[in-house]
């Protein structure tokens, strides 16, 4: 629908710079768009380097006693594969995305503090090329380089100098401590720019979910990061200046490494979950074409999912040996937090019920993401009952499980967003029909590789095996997984395809490609640098709704 | 009709903390499969009855929500919640509290990089990787209760069919139990990342009939087989660092980093479960044993074959 929106009509066609300055120009800047994309287009780069690293570990795993790499190769696989797909593909991605919609969205011409957003980016990059560098320094300059590989979580006292020798998890340790000052450097700012930057009219009952869910993972990011980064300075003094905190031959405490990681770690699921229910939150009453249902419940359930996910870290420890009390606690604390998902994933299908469903490649995925993220949440509870997870922690059940809430959830969730608003930013529209291979693909590669790993864990699997040997069931189930790889590599070559032809040739978007309702669809894709020519002013939290349908605004129902 | 046995499925499980795990497990899988079936049921539904059609422009009509309907899916799952978690702290205190009978077997574990330590502290017997436990049967139960400790990292004890994993910490003392009402061998491995070779630390718990396990115990507490025969390898194996790291009662070697050999050959694996334990593999390991377990920590003892032979032949006396 060509619809015209009166608030911002910028027209400058710009001369093309020459390369170089192109590119000096995308280092200097402070732009949240711009910073956006690089935030995004760093996630996907170190998502290809992760997915390698998987790749690498299903073909050593496709077959019994198969030798494709060396023990102490495959632990630096999955150890660099899990902080990686945390740190420096979730973590960007989801601030990617928050950084370039949330001015967007609430009618701001930038985030509250435009330079500290480029100092977030780029200490949250340098974090990540930090961490690769260790395979070339992780040993210094005495031999060749190693990667750590004492696994994503870094379980004491496996992390101290007699057991990690050499310089690996120093670096993972400062890699660490380095992109999450950028995180919290740009949690900050999403905070300040949401309570003090929205536009006139936006008050925070008008706000779109999505600015809403993502404030509330900036306030858990402020919570969640501190522990581990307390917790990495008191390993780097137990490493450098013989501090005991974690040192168990000296009386420290392994359990308390665990409680400080799971104090962040838990959050941590939230913090990159909660950007995938806030792209969805958005998509799905697009095409839908009704508005979100129950979004005061949506507000609600969010911010009781924040507030649990700080109390039920202790269910990553129901096999350390707890009191019966603490697992009925922490069964308790994490069943609790059922309630608010399922009330979410309930006003998702009250949103599609009645409506008039468009299966464009955005709803697709946020399709994908319901049915993936049910079968995350339901083994969710069966982990949350602690007997039933002392068979099934540190199996792969639980490989399986964190895959359905982090791929088969975020990361469906990531490409609905990036098809989404992909025209938004670049003002091209990609190829329907691209996206819907990469769309299967994905589906049927990402159930192949992950539905099976939940048979090889009540099978009795072990995760972060680098081999087993004939004769337990496992042989099937894990040459079904290696062979789903092939299916998501393929998808994920459709999408980069899809992505260069559109920026080569694709169709232009338009302001307002998907007939939506927020003020990102206000002006011109992409948007000029102020994004707004004047500020916009709302009175409802569909804006362009209320201007589409001036007979029966949004304002006469909220 | 044969249905295959899987010999780590927590789904067969012959002890009781393990029945009790699973008989919650199943009550929990099938109130997640009600769950599913509903909310798959409707997701199809919608998709289909809602679908877009073609040449239908208008708008639908808008609905914002219901407080009643945003109540009903906020109780009902509040109330199946609650049931769930009643139901699991009961099968909690089942296995948590469980009190040690004064006859039930006590053992402990010791983990290490990357192998088990066995030790029956009332009976004198030190072994390692294979735990052999008494069938316990109803007339006159007679369950194992393991004490957990670890010399370096975490470890986790997992024997799936038996029961839970419990982890193995070091500088902690954690518990468990097992009371196992079929004789066989299970076997299980360590759960917790440990390392290098976490892969290849694994367990085999043989349950013997109560007679079988009396003679295995008076078998290991007498002292290592005396063989003149093989004195030239014993007394090469004193001489040399052997003994810094391994035990053979009434020797001199004393070790404790590595584990205890006084019964090496009434063992059925070596190096922790990654081979048989035949004369071959024996000698293979020996003659470096980061071929078959690359990254553990016995290093090359760079043996002459002589040398080699003489100590693979001492060994393998030590029944």
């Amino acid at each position: 629908m060509a619809f015209e929106y009166p608030l911002a009509r910028p027209q400058a066609e710009a001369p093309r710079l020459p390369l170089l300055v192109q590119l000096h120009d995308w280092v200097v800047t402070v732009d949240h768009k711009r910073l956006g994309i690089m935030y995004v287009c760093t996630g996907l780069l170190f998502f290809a380097v992760a997915g390698l690293e998987a790749s690498i570990m299903r073909w050593q795993l496709a077959f019994p006693n198969h030798n494709v790499v060396a023990p102490e190769v495959f632990n630096r696989l999955f150890t660099m594969h899990g902080t990686t797909m945390v740190f420096l593909v979730g973590m960007p991605l989801i601030l990617g995305l928050a950084n370039y919609l949330i001015p967007l969205m609430i009618g701001a011409r930038d985030l509250a503090f435009p330079r500290l957003n480029a100092f977030g980016f780029w200490l949250s990059l340098f974090g990540g090329v930090l961490l690769y560098f260790s395979y070339l320094g992780g040993e210094g300059l005495s031999g060749a380089g190693t990667a750590p590989d004492v696994g994503w979580f870094a379980y004491a006292p496996l992390t101290e100098r007699a057991f990690s020798r050499g310089h690996s998890t120093d670096y993972w340790i400062l890699s660490l401590l380095v992109s999450g000052i950028g995180s919290v450097a740009t949690s900050i700012n999403i905070v300040t720019t949401v309570f003090c930057m929205r536009c006139k009219g936006m008050t925070l009952a008008r706000m779109p979910l999505f600015v809403w869910m993502l404030l509330v993972v900036a306030g858990m990011i402020l919570f969640a990061m501190p522990p581990l980064t307390a917790a990495q300075l008191m390993l780097l003094l137990d490493r450098y200046l013989g501090a005991r905190f974690f040192d168990t031959q000296a009386g420290g405490s392994a359990v308390l490494w665990q409680h400080f990681f799971w104090i962040f770690g838990h959050p941590e699921v939230y913090i990159l979950m909660l950007p995938g229910f806030a792209a969805v939150s958005e998509i799905i009453p697009v095409f839908s074409r009704k508005p979100m249902f129950g979004y005061a419940a949506m507000v609600g359930a969010t911010l009781a999912i924040a507030f649990i996910s700080m109390g039920v870290w202790a269910h990553h420890m129901f096999t350390v040996g707890m009191s019966a009390m603490a697992n009925a606690f922490f069964t308790a604390s994490t069943m609790l937090i059922a309630v608010p998902t399922g009330i979410k994933i309930f006003n998702w299908l009250a949103t599609m019920y009645g409506g008039k469903i468009r299966f464009a490649t955005p709803m697709l995925f946020c399709i994908g993401f319901l049915f993936q993220f049910l079968c995350a949440g339901l083994t969710g509870i069966m982990l949350a009952a602690s007997p039933f997870d002392w068979q099934l922690s540190d199996s792969y059940f639980v490989v399986a499980h964190f895959h359905y809430v982090l791929i088969g959830g975020l990361l469906f969730t990531i490409f609905a967003a990036i098809h989404y608003w992909f025209p938004k930013a670049t003002g091209k529209m990609l190829s329907e029909t691209l996206g819907r291979w990469h769309f299967w693909l994905l589906v049927i590669g990402f159930n192949l590789t992950f539905g099976p790993q939940h048979i090889a864990g009540i099978l009795g699997m072990p995760r972060r095996i680098y081999t087993y040997a004939p004769g337990r069931g496992w042989e099937l189930w894990n040459l079904l997984s290696s062979v789903g790889v092939a299916f998501q590599a393929l998808a994920v070559l459709f999408f980069v395809w899809n992505v260069i032809r559109a920026l080569r040739q694709g169709p232009p978007a338009g302001d307002d490609p998907w007939d939506a309702w927020t003020l990102e669809w206000t002006t011109t894709s992409p948007p000029p640098e102020y994004n707004f020519e004047t500020l916009p002013e709302v009175q409802s939290r569909r804006p362009l709704w209320d201007l589409k349908h001036p007979h029966d605004p949004d304002w006469h129902h909220e | 009709m044969n249905r295959p046995v899987y010999p780590t499925n927590i789904f067969d499980p012959v002890s009781t903390p393990a029945q009790a795990i699973i008989e919650l497990s199943w009550l929990v899988l099938w109130i997640c499969a009600g769950i599913f079936v509903i909310v798959v049921g409707l997701l199809t539904y919608i998709l289909i009855r809602f679908r877009h059609r073609r040449a239908d422009t208008d708008e639908p009509p808008q609905v914002y929500g219901s407080t009643q309907i945003e109540l009903a899916w906020t109780v009902i799952p509040l109330l199946t919640v609650v049931v769930l978690f009643l139901v699991t702290t009961r099968t909690i205190r089942a296995v948590q509290s469980a009190v040690p009978p004064a006859e039930a077997l006590q053992v402990t574990i010791v983990g290490h990089q990357w192998w088990w330590e066995i030790r029956y502290p009332a009976l004198g017997i030190v072994t390692a990787n294979e735990v052999h436990v008494p069938v316990s049967d109803r007339a006159r139960p007679q369950p194992t209760f393991l004490r957990l400790e670890s010399v370096d990292v975490a470890h986790s004890f997992w024997v799936p069919r038996l029961a839970g994993k419990t982890d193995v910490i070091p500088n902690r003392d954690n518990h468990m139990w097992i009371e196992p009402f079929e004789a066989g061998l299970y076997l299980g491995q360590c759960a917790e990342y440990c390392g290098t070779q976490h892969a290849n630390m694994l367990l085999r718990i043989m349950v013997h009939s109560r007679g079988d396990f009396e003679r295995w115990v008076a078998a290991q507490q007498q002292p290592p087989v005396r063989d003149l025969s093989v004195q030239a390898g014993r007394d090469l194996f004193q001489a040399t660092a052997c003994v810094n790291c391994h035990t053979v009662r009434e020797t001199v070697a004393n070790g404790t980093f590595g584990p205890d050999l006084s019964h090496l050959m009434s063992r059925a694996t070596l190096g922790a479960g990654v081979v048989d334990n035949t004369l071959q593999n024996l000698q293979a390991w020996m003659k470096n044993p980061q071929h078959l377990k690359p990254g553990n920590l016995m290093p090359d003892m760079k043996l002459t074959p002589q040398e080699l032979e003489h100590i693979v032949a001492y060994l393998a006396t030590l029944k």
